[in-house]
């Protein structure tokens, strides 16, 4: 059984929790910093298994874990797994989201946490693993946006059109033009 | 409508979406917490609303503010709402939700039940998906009951996405409601080979994770999983597959056997690690279970050495952890095999991933010898230096410690070298709790080896020079602890007594059980000098230490610390009953010197036999032996002694009394109480005292409690001189800067080597079994145990009363009927009538409780309530009692009935595993699918 799946940045702040046996907020938060300060003391050329932290598990449980660039993915999971295979599953899970973000970065997680957890749905279902073969993952989560699509169409388009122009960050946008270097262009004006 | 509609819109406009309240966090670095509750304020307005996209949007909010840490309980009845949406989109954001922060102990779940039951129903594969992820996270027993058989017709459904999330939702529905798993097995079971591989490898995992817990119960499934182990080319579910074998063998040897063979092939063949460890893993757990009786078993250890030899040399970490980790199962039943390559585990103990090197310590423990312990421990030793972090070495020292001490010093040859690392190691900084670690096992060694004491006692008395001298604190002050007791204990084989007292005499404040160790045992040393000047007639002498204690305990007596005041007022008293003494002794000496020269020879030898240093002496006499860890529990319980019975008797309530009675008591009973009482404490006469003494004497004689003290010592002090001692080579030990003083014994054991021949001869009785070691001094291994009580007796385990798993624990071996199914779930129903009258009974407990209570002091005046909660109580008990015996009638007469044809399934099952496992090996399949866990990093920006 899985009984905990984290993603954290290297500074520890959370960007999905999934518990799969209750615990309340704050100890869930202090679930996540102690995995945290567990996991990011390891150098990134050390082996990949952890004997569990105190708070979640025990003797019996392991963590398991992968770090990309910004992010750590934590699996905490019993001796029924095979601490391989969730090495695998990791790899699934995060080639997945690659595929649905299209190459993936700590941002598209920050801002679609629900997809995320979406995606996550179609890996692991209630600590038990649902299914690993990524084609069969991707065509359920695009036929599921579909289905949102489809409904979606009429009902939220003005809020589709005020997001987009929240988006779209005027003054930013303005201050990121670049106006060519005037005395260079003049240089650059050769009789 | 539509204008109400477009205004909606139109007010939503203006709402934070997800993205906006994710952006306004991250804008608002410095005053976060602020910025979070004015959204929660927002969020709450947007709950108001009728519309539900509104409450939607605020509920997909409210799970991101959730993972920061925020508790959304209050929300429950809006996520509720938004739950029952009729739009996908809101519904996923109500469920995801609901998963996050619902749990099986919500009473909103109530309000779920026939929501989520129209939900599996659905039309939509997704709609029904949706609800079993969801449900999966928070089904409670009520729900798991109401729903478990709408999902268990789920597993039949004809989408195999429902399928397999069906199946896995039903071991949720087990765990909860373990009544269910006896029909739903038989459907389980089909799922085992179902035609969708992903609802197979769903259900392997369900079966898995009931057989891990219970693995009895599905023995029969055995030869479903062969074969599915010999014809699937799914990894995931092979490993699982293997793994619930590694689970099943321990109870049933002949399926090990048969195991072997495919497994094995497996290994050679598979290219997956992953697939490859596991297979490694149930072959080693099969050769626990059969440890004897295969006639190629030790070409299969040695297979899986081979291989785990070969993970363990791979430039992957994780590989290498994990062949230490199977490496140390096959440590405990096959040492020998592991021993040989003992290289590769030194060479881990170098590693630089700190989880590799723990995993190396542990197998350490299965390598040692009497020959390599020295060497492997002066290689930890460096370790020890080299390290850092605090996890690793207290990991180390413990180890180290465990190492020379398994097996009641069994390898140790030299205890002098094994003191001095001890030494060496209080002198290294740790975690708080390794000093007391240190300071017990030195206690241990020196009390249980005897020819060690000199030497130990020398080497205490060396750490607290260091003590004192240094301002600068060099030694864990634990190990002081053992010091200055051994220093005390030990006293005789001190060489410079006086020295020792006043090193210890000079003590800083040091935490209280120390400081009272310290006084107590200046004592024992004070005494033991003592003895020496009082024969010597050096009075001057002992009243100079008799006013430097008296000095130093002044300040004792000034601790906060209770102990500490006790120990040295009591010491003050005796140093100053001594003082007064020796006073008098000296006058009266001073007296006889000049009152006469001719002394009288006999007075005198009285005298010295009579010395006040033999007094206090005997203090402090008597032979401490070790107590064995579980000495208490086996301590047996007298046969007069009845914890249930009452001490005092309680007051009556019986029903036959009657109320006048009650009042009366009312009145009377103070004065009664008072006559009793002085019937009772009558002063108790000189003859009754003594008959008491007496029979608590002959108690005593017989109570394993007391320590006996003249028969057992007089038992030891014949062992003691039946116990050889070795010659020690005192070379008085230098310490060389940068060298660990241990170092040196690896040097003189090379030169022993060549005086061997000759010391051989003197120690001809000793001759140990292992001819190139060196005879070890004895070690003490008796304990002090109880009467009738043995060390081997194990304490029955208890199993933990809250695992859920217990439950599960069913026989589905007996087939169920469609009868007794009926009958059962009558029964199940009453049962649950009665459950409910049982739990108005039970808030109407708590009062009665409370009246017993003031019953017991004051005379029930409410008699009548009590006797109808009484009668209430044992009417449902009998119900119960009906129950329980109606069951057993049924399953008794099932069994009956069933027992020929199990009889004769057995026997075909049997004959199938045969076939199957003939045809097995011909046509397995090289399996296809997961690689070793690959290394890419994924463009990340």
């Amino acid at each position: 059984m899985i009984k905990a799946i984290l993603v954290f940045n290297n500074h520890g702040k959370p960007r999905l929790s999934k518990f799969y046996q209750y615990f309340p907020e704050d100890m869930q938060q202090q679930i996540i910093k102690e995995t945290f300060q567990l996991v990011s003391k390891r150098d990134d050329n050390v082996c990949n298994f952890l004997e569990g932290g105190s708070l979640i598990g025990g003797s019996d449980y392991k963590l398991i874990y992968r770090h990309y660039a910004t992010l750590y993915f934590v699996f905490c999971v019993d001796s029924s797994e095979s601490e391989l295979g969730i090495l695998d599953l990791i790899q699934v899970f995060v080639e997945t989201l690659d595929k649905c973000f299209e190459n993936v970065c700590e941002l598209d997680l920050i801002f679609h946490v629900d997809k995320v957890h979406y995606i996550l749905n179609e890996l692991v279902m209630g600590g038990m693993v649902l299914e690993t073969n990524m084609t069969e993952i991707l065509t359920r989560i695009e036929e599921q946006n579909k289905l949102e699509k489809q409904e979606v169409g009429i009902i939220a388009a003005p809020a589709r059109a005020v997001s987009a122009v929240k988006n779209m960050n005027i003054p930013q946008q303005i201050k990121d033009i670049k106006l060519p270097d005037l005395p260079q262009a003049i240089k650059d004006l050769k009789f | 409508m539509a204008l109400k509609k477009v205004k909606c819109n139109i007010e939503r406009m203006f709402d934070k979406s997800l993205t906006d309240l994710v952006r306004g966090i991250r804008n608002n670095k410095e005053n976060e917490a602020k910025y979070i509750s004015q959204c929660m304020e927002d969020i709450k307005l947007e709950l108001r609303q009728d519309n539900l996209s509104v409450k939607s949007n605020a509920i997909a909010k409210l799970t991101y503010l959730q993972m920061l840490g925020y508790d959304i309980s209050w929300a429950g009845f809006n996520i509720i709402e938004v739950m029952s949406s009729s739009k996908f989109t809101l519904k996923r954001i109500g469920y995801l939700a609901a998963s996050q922060s619902f749990h099986c102990d919500s009473e909103l779940l109530m309000l779920t039940t026939n929501m989520i039951r129209k939900e599996l129903n659905s039309q939509n594969q997704y709609e029904a998906g949706l609800a079993l992820t969801s449900l999966s996270c928070y089904v409670s027993t009520d729900l798991a009951r109401d729903l478990s058989n709408d999902i268990l017709t789920l597993l039949s459904s004809t989408k195999p996405y429902i399928r397999k999330k069906a199946v896995l939702m039903m071991y949720k529905v087990f765990l909860k409601y373990p009544e269910a798993l006896r029909p739903a097995f038989p459907r389980l079971k089909e799922k085992l080979e179902d035609p969708d591989p992903g609802v197979q490898s769903a259900a392997v995992n369900v079966v898995c994770e009931l057989a891990r817990k219970n693995p009895k119960n599905y023995l029969s499934l055995a030869p479903v999983f062969f074969k599915l182990m010999t014809t699937s080319t799914n990894n995931w579910m092979l490993i699982k597959i293997i793994k619930l074998f590694g689970a099943l063998t321990p109870l049933e040897p002949r399926l090990g056997k048969k195991l072997i063979e495919p497994l094995t092939n497996l290994i050679h063949s598979t290219s997956a690690m992953s697939l490859l460890y596991e297979c490694i893993n149930t072959v080693i757990a099969v050769l626990i279970s059969i440890s004897s009786g295969m006639p190629n078993h030790a070409a299969s250890i040695q297979l899986c050495v081979q291989k785990l030899r070969i993970l363990i040399e791979d430039s992957d970490q994780n590989l290498k952890y994990l062949g230490l980790l199977a490496m140390s199962k096959i440590l405990k039943t096959h040492p020998k095999s592991v021993q040989a390559h003992k290289d590769l585990v030194l060479q881990c103990l170098e590693d630089k991933d700190e989880s590799i090197r723990l995993r190396a310590l542990d197998l350490l423990y299965g390598m040692v010898s009497k020959k390599n312990l020295m060497e492997i421990v002066k290689k930890l030793m460096v370790h020890m230096d080299k390290a850092e972090g605090t996890i690793y070495r207290d990991e180390l020292l413990s180890k180290i410690i465990l190492i020379c001490s398994q097996n009641n010093y069994q390898f140790i040859t030299n205890f002098e070298w094994y003191v001095t690392v001890l030494v060496d190691l209080a002198q290294m900084e740790f975690g708080s709790k390794q000093g007391h670690v240190i300071s017990s096992q030195l206690m241990d060694v020196s009390v249980r080896v005897e020819a060690i004491r000199p030497f130990a006692v020398s080497e205490m008395a060396d750490l607290l020079n260091y003590y004192t001298l240094n301002s600068q604190f060099m030694v864990m002050q634990e190990v002081l602890y053992a010091a200055a007791y051994l220093c005390g204990e030990f006293s005789i084989h001190l060489k410079d007594p006086e020295k020792v007292l006043k090193l210890m005499l000079s003590y800083k404040p040091l935490p209280q059980h120390i400081e009272a160790v310290f006084i107590h045992n200046i004592l024992k040393l004070f005494a033991h000098i003592m003895e020496k000047y009082e024969l010597e007639e050096q009075y001057d002498e002992i009243l100079n230490l008799c006013d430097l204690i008296m000095n130093k305990l002044q300040d004792s007596l000034k601790s906060i610390e209770l102990e500490v005041q006790e120990r040295s007022s009591t010491c003050m008293t005796i140093v100053e009953i001594v003082k007064e003494e020796i006073e008098l002794k000296k006058q009266n000496a001073n007296k006889q010197i000049i009152d006469s020269d001719e002394m009288d020879p006999i007075k005198k030898e009285k005298d010295a036999g009579n010395t006040l240093a033999a007094d206090l002496l005997q203090l402090f006499q008597g032979e401490l032996n070790p107590v064995a860890p579980k000495a208490q529990k086996k301590v047996p319980i007298p046969e007069d002694l009845d914890l249930d019975s009452w001490i005092n008797e309680p007051i009556e309530e019986s029903e036959s009394e009657s109320d006048a009675e009650i009042t009366e008591n009312i009145f009377v009973n103070s004065e009664r109480n008072g006559g009793d009482n002085k019937e009772k404490y009558k002063e108790p006469t000189e003859e009754d005292l003594r008959k008491n003494r007496e029979a608590r004497k002959h108690e005593q004689l017989h109570n394993p409690h007391y320590l006996k003290g003249n028969n057992s010592f007089d038992e030891d002090s014949e062992k003691i001189e039946n116990i050889p001692i070795t010659d020690l080579e005192l070379n008085i030990p230098l310490k060389v800067p940068g060298q660990k003083r241990s170092d040196k014994y690896l040097k003189t054991k090379e030169d022993k080597k060549h005086k061997k021949k000759s010391r051989k001869k003197k120690h001809k009785s000793e001759s140990s079994s292992d001819e190139n070691v060196e005879a070890a001094p004895t070690v003490r291994r008796e304990f002090d145990m109880p009467e009738g009580a043995t060390l081997s007796d194990s304490d029955s385990s208890r199993g933990n009363e809250n695992d859920p798993h217990k439950a599960l624990n069913i026989e589905l071996d007996i087939p169920s009927m469609n009868d007794y199914n009926e009958e059962q779930k009558q029964s199940a129903d009453e049962y649950k009538k009665k459950k409910f009258k049982k739990k108005t009974e039970k808030e109407r407990k708590p009062k009665k409780s409370d009246k017993y209570k003031k019953i017991k002091n004051v005379p029930p005046k409410d008699g009548m309530l009590v006797s109808l909660d009484e009668d209430l109580n044992s009417k449902t008990m009998e119900v119960n009692d009906e129950i329980i015996e109606e069951k057993k009638e049924i399953v008794k007469e099932e069994k009956k009935l069933k027992k020929h044809k199990k009889d004769k399934k057995e026997k075909k099952k049997d004959k199938e595993t045969k076939t199957k496992s003939k045809k097995s090996t011909s046509d397995y399949e090289e399996p296809l699918g997961i690689s070793t866990p690959s290394k890419e990093f994924l463009p990340v920006q």
